[in-house]
C-alpha cells in the first residue's frame, strides 16, 4: 500500500516528518519499504500566465511568449511545447531556478530570441504524472505562487509492506487510525454532507448466496457527465497513492477505496436488464472483462449478474459490456461486502490481481459500506453533476460478521509477554485506543469486543499481540529462559556426518551443495531403471526431476568448473536423494546419501614427484578410508558393478554384509561427454545409513611375542579377483595371520597367457608364544593349499 | 730427559700437521705401535736400576700422556670435520615447496549451519532433521496456514500433487517433533527448503534453520533474550538489534528481527514468535500447560553477512575458486 503522507496528516495531525512517521508505524508492524518525494527537488518555480504567444520566426515548433508571473513585468520565454497558448496558466521556472538533475535556468537566446525562464512539464519537475507538454494549471491558480506550495509537493509517498492480517490498513483511514493510536492524537473522519436522493429509481438486488455476499448496496445515478474533468486535487492524491486518473467515475471509486478501504464498482445502468443477482457462476458462463479478455468462469467464482448473464466478477474485476463508457449517463453504483472466503484465491486462478480483489480477499470493514456509498455519491454528484436515488440495501444480517466477544485474562498476557511487563491499566488503554472496546470484569479478567475493521482479531492471543505491538516490542525486556534442563541423548556408536565430512576434507575434497532437482533427460541416461519423482511445474526445464542420485549434480559441478579452467577437482556432497518407494512415507524414499567425484591430477604438481591423473584406486582408497571409520570396514566388500552411469570395466558395487549400499567407479565416457567434462572423472556414492554407526573400541592386549613376515607369490588366472584371494588368506588360521598385504601384482609372458602373479606378505604372530619355524611353515602351507584348492593358485618359483 | 722432551715436541708438531685420519693413525703406530717410541721406552724401563725406575717411569708416562691426549683430540677433530662435510653434502633448499596434498573445505552454508547449531546446542537445543518432500499437512495445515493462503499457491510452492510439496520452510519439523515428544522441547532443525523463485536475489533452493523451545513458562521476553544473545554471538559484534511486529500464521505475537548494518541501514535477519496455540493443539501439545517460541532464519543471508558474499548464486554454482576461500 502506497500512501501520501499529507493525506494522513489531513486525518490525524502529528507534526511528524515522513521519516518519523515511517519509523513509528514500522515499529508497530506496518513495515515501510520506501519513502519517495512527491516531486523532484527544485526551487523558484511559480504560477504564471501566458500573456502573449507567437510563433518563433526561425522555428516551426517553438513559441515566443510573454509570461505574467505577477511581478508587474512580463517575462520573455521561448517554449517548445505544443500545448503552449495564450491565456494558459503555467508553471514558470524563473531565472535562477534549480530543476531536478542539476539543471539551472539562466538567461539565454533560443535561435536568436531571448528567453528568461522556462515553462515546465511534470517530467521536468520530477513528477511522475502522465501528460503531454507543459503543465496546464486551472484558471484560478494564483499568479506568482510557488508551485511547490500550490500542489503541496513537499509531500512524501510512503510504501508500506502490509502483513496478510492487516487488511484494515489498506486505506488512508486505516493507517491514520493506527497513527492516531501510536501518537495519542485524535482521528478526524473525512467530513462531507451526504447527498439527498432526488430519484425514485430502484433496481432489484437479489443475494442468491448470502453467505458469500451478505451485503450489497446499490444506488442509481442519472444524468452524469462522465466527460467532466476529475479535479486536480483528486488526481494528485490518486497519483501519490500509485493510481492513474481514468475518468471521473473510476477516479471517484478509486478515491473512496483509498480513503476508506471499500472497493466500489459502477455499472452502466442502461446495460442492466432486470434484477441484479449476486451468485456463483454457472457452468459454461463466460465474461469479457474490462481488459477485453474473455474468461471462462469457474463455478467457484462469485459474479454479479442480470437476467442475461454475468456482468462482473464480484469483488475482483468489472465486465467490459456493463462498464462505464464515454456514452454513459446513468449508472448503478455497487458497494458491497463479500465474504473473503468467497473471493480468496479466485483472482489468482485467472492470473488476475486487482486493487479490489486484494482488499476483498483480505476482508474489508463490514460496517463501512454505508459511509463509503455516501462518500462516493457525494463526490460523483459534485464532479459529474446529475442526481441519485436512495441507497438500495440488500442485506442478510445473519450472514454478516459480528463483533467477536473475547475474554482476556491478564494471567495469559503475563504468560505470553512476560511476568508483569504490561499492566492491566495499560492493556485496557491500548485495546480501547485501537477501537477494541474492552472493560475490566475484575480479578484481572477483561472483556473485549473486536471492531468491524479488524476481522483478524478472534482469540485472546490476537489481543495480546496488539497489546505487545503497541506497547512496543523494544520496550519489552530481554530475559533468559527458565527451562527444564535435559541432557540430549547421544551414543558413542553414532558416526556423525561431520566426522565423515572432515575425513573427506582432510583428503582434499571440497564440499559442494547442488540443487535437489536436476535435468531428467541427463539423469535418465545414467539411471535408466529408476523413474524419478517429476516436478510438474519446474522453474526451468533442466531442473524438472528430483535427483535419484547425487552424481548428476556432482558431474554438473565438474562440468561448470571445467568451463572455468578448473580441471583438478575433488568434490563431495551430502544430502537426500529421492526414490519412489511404495513402502516409504508419501511413497517416496528420501535417502541420506554421501557422494564424491574426482577428476584431473591426483595431487598438486610438485617438483619432487611425478604428476599423474587420478585413477580408480585413488577414489577407492578415499572410500575405504571412510568405510574404515565405521570400525567394521571388513564387512564392506567391492564387487563388479552394473551401473549404466559407469565404465563397464571400472565400476564396483559396495556391499555391506552382502547388501548393496553404494557404488564407485569411472564415469562412463558417454555420460562424461553429455556433461561436457574434460577429463576422466571417478565417482563414489554411498548411503549414509551404512556409515552412520561405528563400533565402540574394545581393548585387545598387544602380543609380547615377536611377529614373523612371510612372503608368497602365487600365480592365478586373470579372472580371479585379488580381493577374493586376500580374503581367503585372512580366513585361513586367522588366529596366526594378523594381516595379509598385496604388495605386488605382475603379469607377463613368463607366466603364460591370462595369468597373473600376486605377491602377498603375511604377518604371523601368536598371542601367547613365540612361533616356531614349524608352526609358521605349517600356516603358510595351509594358506597355499587353500589357494590352490579355491583358485588353482600355483606357488611362483 | 732432554731427549724425551724433544720427542714430545716433535710428536706434537707431527700431530698438529696431520690432516687425515690415516696420517693420525700413522703417528699412533710410530709412537704407540708394537715398535713405537713409547712402547720401546717402556720396555727399556725394565733395564734401569730399581731406584731410578719410578722417576723415569713417571717422566715417560707424562710424555706419553701428553702425546696420547693430543692425538686423541686430533682424531676426534678429524672425525668431526668429516661428519660435518658429509652432512653439508646432504643439505637441501628448505624453501622448496613441501610434498603436500591440498586439503579441502566445507561449504560456507555448512559452516554457517555448524556455527548456528553449535551456539544453540550450548543451550541444550537438539538438532533434528525432517523430510524435504513434505505433505501439505505438515508444511501448511498444522502450521495454521489456511487452504486459500497465498503461500500455498503454485506460484510460491513446488507441488507434486495437491497433497505433496517440496517443503517451503523448515517449520514443519516443529510439528513432526511435537507429534513424537511431549515438552520440554528444545530443538533446532537446519535444512534445504524450496520456493519457485529464481533471480539475482532468489534461489529455488536455499537453507533455513528452524528453532523451537516449548516448556511450561516461556515468554516473549525469553524469545527476545535468546535471539538477541544468539545474534550478538553469531556476528561477534555488539550489533544493534530490533524486534519488529510482524505476522506469521503459526506464531502470535510474531516478530521480524533486524540488525543494523555498517551502512546504518536495518537488515532483516530472522522471523520468530510465540507458537500459536492452534499449532500446539494440532501437534498434540496442550496449550494450557505449555507454551514457547519458534524462529526461522535464512542460512544464506547469515553466510552472506558473515563472509561478505554479495551474490546468492555463488553458493550453488560451486566454483572451486569460491569454495576454496572458506578455509
Amino acid at each position: 500500500m502506497k500512501f501520501s503522507k499529507a493525506w494522513i496528516d489531513e486525518l490525524v495531525e502529528t507534526g511528524l516528518s515522513a521519516q518519523e512517521l515511517s519509523d513509528l508505524i514500522t515499529m508497530a508492524g506496518l513495515e515501510v519499504d520506501t519513502i519517495e518525494k512527491a516531486a523532484g527537488d527544485f526551487t523558484h518555480v511559480v504560477v504564471g500566465q501566458v500573456a502573449e504567444c507567437e510563433d518563433h520566426p526561425n522555428s516551426d515548433h517553438l513559441h515566443v511568449t510573454k509570461v505574467d508571473v505577477g511581478s508587474g513585468e512580463l517575462l520573455d520565454i521561448v517554449c517548445g511545447a505544443a500545448n503552449c497558448r495564450k491565456g494558459l496558466k503555467v508553471c514558470v521556472a524563473l531565472v535562477g531556478a534549480e530543476l531536478p538533475g542539476d539543471f539551472r535556468i539562466r538567461p539565454a537566446k533560443l535561435r536568436g530570441v531571448p528567453s528568461n525562464g522556462m515553462l515546465c512539464s511534470y517530467k521536468e519537475l520530477g513528477v511522475d504524472f502522465p501528460s503531454e507538454g507543459i503543465i496546464e494549471l486551472p484558471e484560478d491558480a494564483p499568479l506568482g505562487m510557488d508551485v511547490r506550495k500550490y500542489f503541496d509537493w513537499d509531500d512524501s509517498l510512503v510504501e508500506v509492506d502490509l502483513t496478510a492480517n492487516r487488511a484494515d490498513c489498506l486505506s488512508i483511514l486505516g493507517i491514520a487510525r493506527e497513527v492516531a493510536v501510536l501518537t495519542g492524537r485524535k482521528l478526524e473522519m473525512p467530513s462531507f454532507a451526504a447527498p439527498v436522493a432526488a430519484l425514485s429509481d430502484r433496481v432489484e438486488i437479489v443475494l442468491d448466496d448470502p453467505a458469500a455476499c451478505p451485503r450489497y448496496f446499490g444506488r442509481v445515478f442519472r444524468g452524469l457527465d462522465v466527460k467532466a474533468e476529475t479535479p486536480r486535487w483528486m488526481k494528485e492524491k490518486l497519483r501519490r497513492c500509485g493510481l492513474r486518473s481514468v475518468d471521473p467515475v473510476v477516479d471517484v471509486t478509486n478515491y473512496v477505496m483509498l480513503e476508506l478501504g471499500q472497493p466500489l464498482h459502477a455499472f452502466d445502468l442502461s446495460k442492466i436488464s432486470g434484477a441484479v443477482h449476486v451468485r456463483f457462476a454457472r457452468n459454461g458462463e463466460k465474461l469479457k472483462v474490462l481488459s477485453g479478455q474473455e474468461l471462462d468462469l469457474r463455478p467457484s467464482t462469485l459474479v454479479i449478474a442480470d437476467e442475461k448473464g454475468p456482468l462482473a466478477m464480484a469483488g475482483i474485476y468489472g465486465g467490459l459490456e456493463s462498464g462505464v463508457s464515454g456514452e454513459t449517463t446513468d449508472i448503478l453504483l455497487e458497494c458491497a461486502w463479500f465474504s473473503p472466503d468467497a473471493i480468496k484465491g479466485e483472482a489468482r486462478e485467472y492470473g488476475l490481481a486487482t486493487d479490489a480483489s486484494h482488499r476483498n480477499e483480505r476482508g474489508i470493514d463490514y460496517e463501512i459500506q454505508e459511509l463509503a456509498c455516501q462518500r462516493a455519491s457525494q463526490l460523483l454528484l459534485e464532479i459529474c453533476g446529475g442526481s441519485c436515488g436512495e441507497i438500495i440495501r440488500a442485506e442478510s444480517p445473519s450472514h454478516l460478521p459480528s463483533p467477536r466477544e473475547i475474554t482476556l485474562d491478564m494471567s495469559l498476557v503475563h504468560r505470553v509477554i512476560g511476568e508483569n511487563i504490561v499492566t492491566e491499566e495499560r492493556t485496557l488503554e491500548i485495546l480501547n485506543a485501537l477501537g477494541i472496546r474492552t472493560e475490566s470484569r475484575g480479578n484481572g479478567v477483561l472483556a473485549a469486543r473486536s471492531p468491524s475493521w479488524r476481522i483478524d482479531i478472534a482469540i485472546a492471543e490476537d489481543l495480546i499481540e496488539e497489546v505487545a505491538r503497541i506497547y512496543g516490542y523494544n520496550n519489552i525486556p530481554n530475559a533468559a529462559p527458565i527451562a527444564s534442563l535435559d541432557m540430549p541423548r547421544s551414543s558413542m556408536r553414532d558416526l556423525s556426518l561431520d566426522r565423515l565430512k572432515s575425513m573427506l576434507v582432510a583428503r582434499g575434497y571440497n564440499e559442494v551443495i547442488t540443487y535437489s532437482f536436476v535435468d531428467q533427460g541427463k539423469m535418465a541416461a545414467m539411471f535408466p531403471d529408476i523413474k524419478p519423482v517429476v516436478i510438474p511445474k519446474p522453474i526451468t526445464a533442466d531442473m524438472d526431476a528430483m535427483r535419484v542420485s547425487l552424481l548428476p549434480g556432482l558431474l554438473q559441478v565438474v562440468s561448470f568448473n571445467n568451463a572455468r579452467q578448473q580441471n583438478s577437482l575433488k568434490i563431495f556432497e551430502s544430502g537426500l536423494r529421492f526414490v519412489p518407494d511404495a513402502d516409504a512415507e508419501n511413497g517416496i524414499a528420501q535417502i541420506k546419501t554421501l557422494a564424491g567425484a574426482i577428476s584431473g591430477l591426483a595431487s598438486p604438481e610438485q617438483w619432487g614427484q611425478p604428476s599423474r591423473n587420478v585413477d580408480f584406486f585413488d577414489i577407492k582408497g578415499d572410500l575405504e578410508t571412510l568405510l574404515a571409520l565405521t570400525g567394521c570396514g571388513d564387512r564392506f566388500s567391492f564387487v563388479q558393478g552394473a551401473s549404466e552411469a559407469l565404465h563397464p570395466g571400472q565400476r564396483a558395487d559396495v556391499l555391506f554384509d552382502g547388501r548393496k549400499v553404494g557404488c564407485v567407479g569411472l564415469v562412463h565416457p558417454n555420460v562424461q561427454k553429455k556433461y561436457g567434462i574434460k577429463f576422466r572423472t571417478f565417482v563414489f556414492e554411498i548411503d549414509l545409513s551404512a556409515v552412520s554407526s561405528t563400533l565402540v573400541p574394545e581393548y585387545r592386549e598387544i602380543s609380547k611375542f615377536p611377529s614373523n613376515r612371510r612372503d608368497i607369490a602365487v600365480v592365478v588366472d586373470d579372472s580371479v579377483p585379488a580381493g577374493a584371494v586376500l580374503d581367503a588368506v585372512k580366513i585361513v588360521s586367522s588366529n596366526l595371520i594378523r594381516s595379509a598385504t598385496l604388495f605386488d601384482l605382475f603379469s607377463g609372458e613368463s607366466l603364460g597367457e591370462g595369468r597373473k602373479s600376486l605377491a602377498i606378505s603375511m604377518q604371523l604372530q601368536d598371542q601367547n608364544a613365540t612361533l616356531s619355524e614349524a608352526e609358521i611353515s605349517s600356516a603358510v602351507s595351509s594358506v597355499l593349499e587353500v589357494l590352490k584348492e579355491k583358485f588353482n593358485a600355483v606357488l611362483r618359483d | 730427559m732432554e731427549q724425551l722432551d724433544n720427542v714430545v715436541d716433535k710428536a706434537l708438531k707431527e700431530i698438529a700437521a696431520a690432516a687425515t685420519d690415516a696420517a693420525a693413525e700413522e703417528i699412533r703406530l710410530n709412537y704407540f705401535g708394537k715398535n713405537g717410541f713409547f712402547t720401546e721406552q717402556m720396555k727399556s724401563l725394565g733395564r734401569l736400576p730399581p731406584e731410578e725406575k719410578p722417576k723415569a717411569g713417571a717422566a715417560i708416562n707424562k710424555a706419553r700422556q701428553a702425546v696420547m691426549t693430543a692425538l686423541t683430540e686430533k682424531k676426534k677433530s678429524i672425525a668431526d670435520e668429516e661428519l660435518n662435510r658429509k652432512l653439508m653434502s646432504e643439505k637441501v633448499d628448505v624453501t622448496l615447496p613441501g610434498r603436500n596434498t591440498d586439503s579441502g573445505n566445507l561449504h560456507p552454508v555448512t559452516r554457517t549451519i555448524a556455527r548456528i547449531t553449535e551456539l544453540f546446542s550450548g543451550m541444550g537445543f537438539e538438532v533434528v532433521e525432517g523430510p524435504e518432500i513434505e505433505d501439505t499437512y505438515h508444511n501448511f495445515d498444522a502450521l495454521n496456514i489456511p487452504g486459500n493462503h497465498p503461500a500455498r499457491s503454485e506460484h510460491d510452492t513446488f507441488y507434486f500433487n495437491p497433497n505433496l510439496v517440496l517443503r517451503t520452510q523448515t517449520s514443519g519439523v516443529q510439528i513432526r517433533v511435537m507429534e513424537k515428544k511431549q515438552p520440554p522441547i528444545r530443538m533446532i532443525s537446519p535444512g534445504r527448503v524450496y520456493r519457485p523463485d529464481y533471480d539475482m536475489t532468489h534461489s529455488p533452493m536455499f537453507h533455513q534453520v528452524e528453532g523451537l523451545l516449548i516448556d511450561r513458562n516461556i515468554h516473549f521476553t525469553d524469545l527476545k533474550g535468546v535471539l538477541h544473545q544468539f545474534l550478538l554471538n553469531f556476528f561477534e559484534e555488539d550489533l544493534e538489534v530490533r524486534f519488529r511486529p510482524s505476522f506469521f500464521p503459526f506464531t502470535e505475537p510474531s516478530a521480524e528481527v533486524d540488525v543494523k548494518g555498517k551502512n546504518g541501514k536495518w537488515l532483516e535477519v530472522l522471523g520468530c514468535g510465540m507458537v500459536h496455540p492452534q499449532v500446539l493443539k494440532s501437534a498434540g501439545v496442550d496449550p494450557r500447560q505449555y507454551c514457547g517460541f519458534a524462529f526461522g532464519l535464512g542460512v544464506e543471508r547469515f553466510a552472506m553477512l558473515r563472509y561478505g558474499v554479495n551474490d546468492l548464486r555463488a553458493f550453488f554454482e560451486n566454483d572451486v575458486r569460491f569454495l576454496k576461500q572458506f578455509r
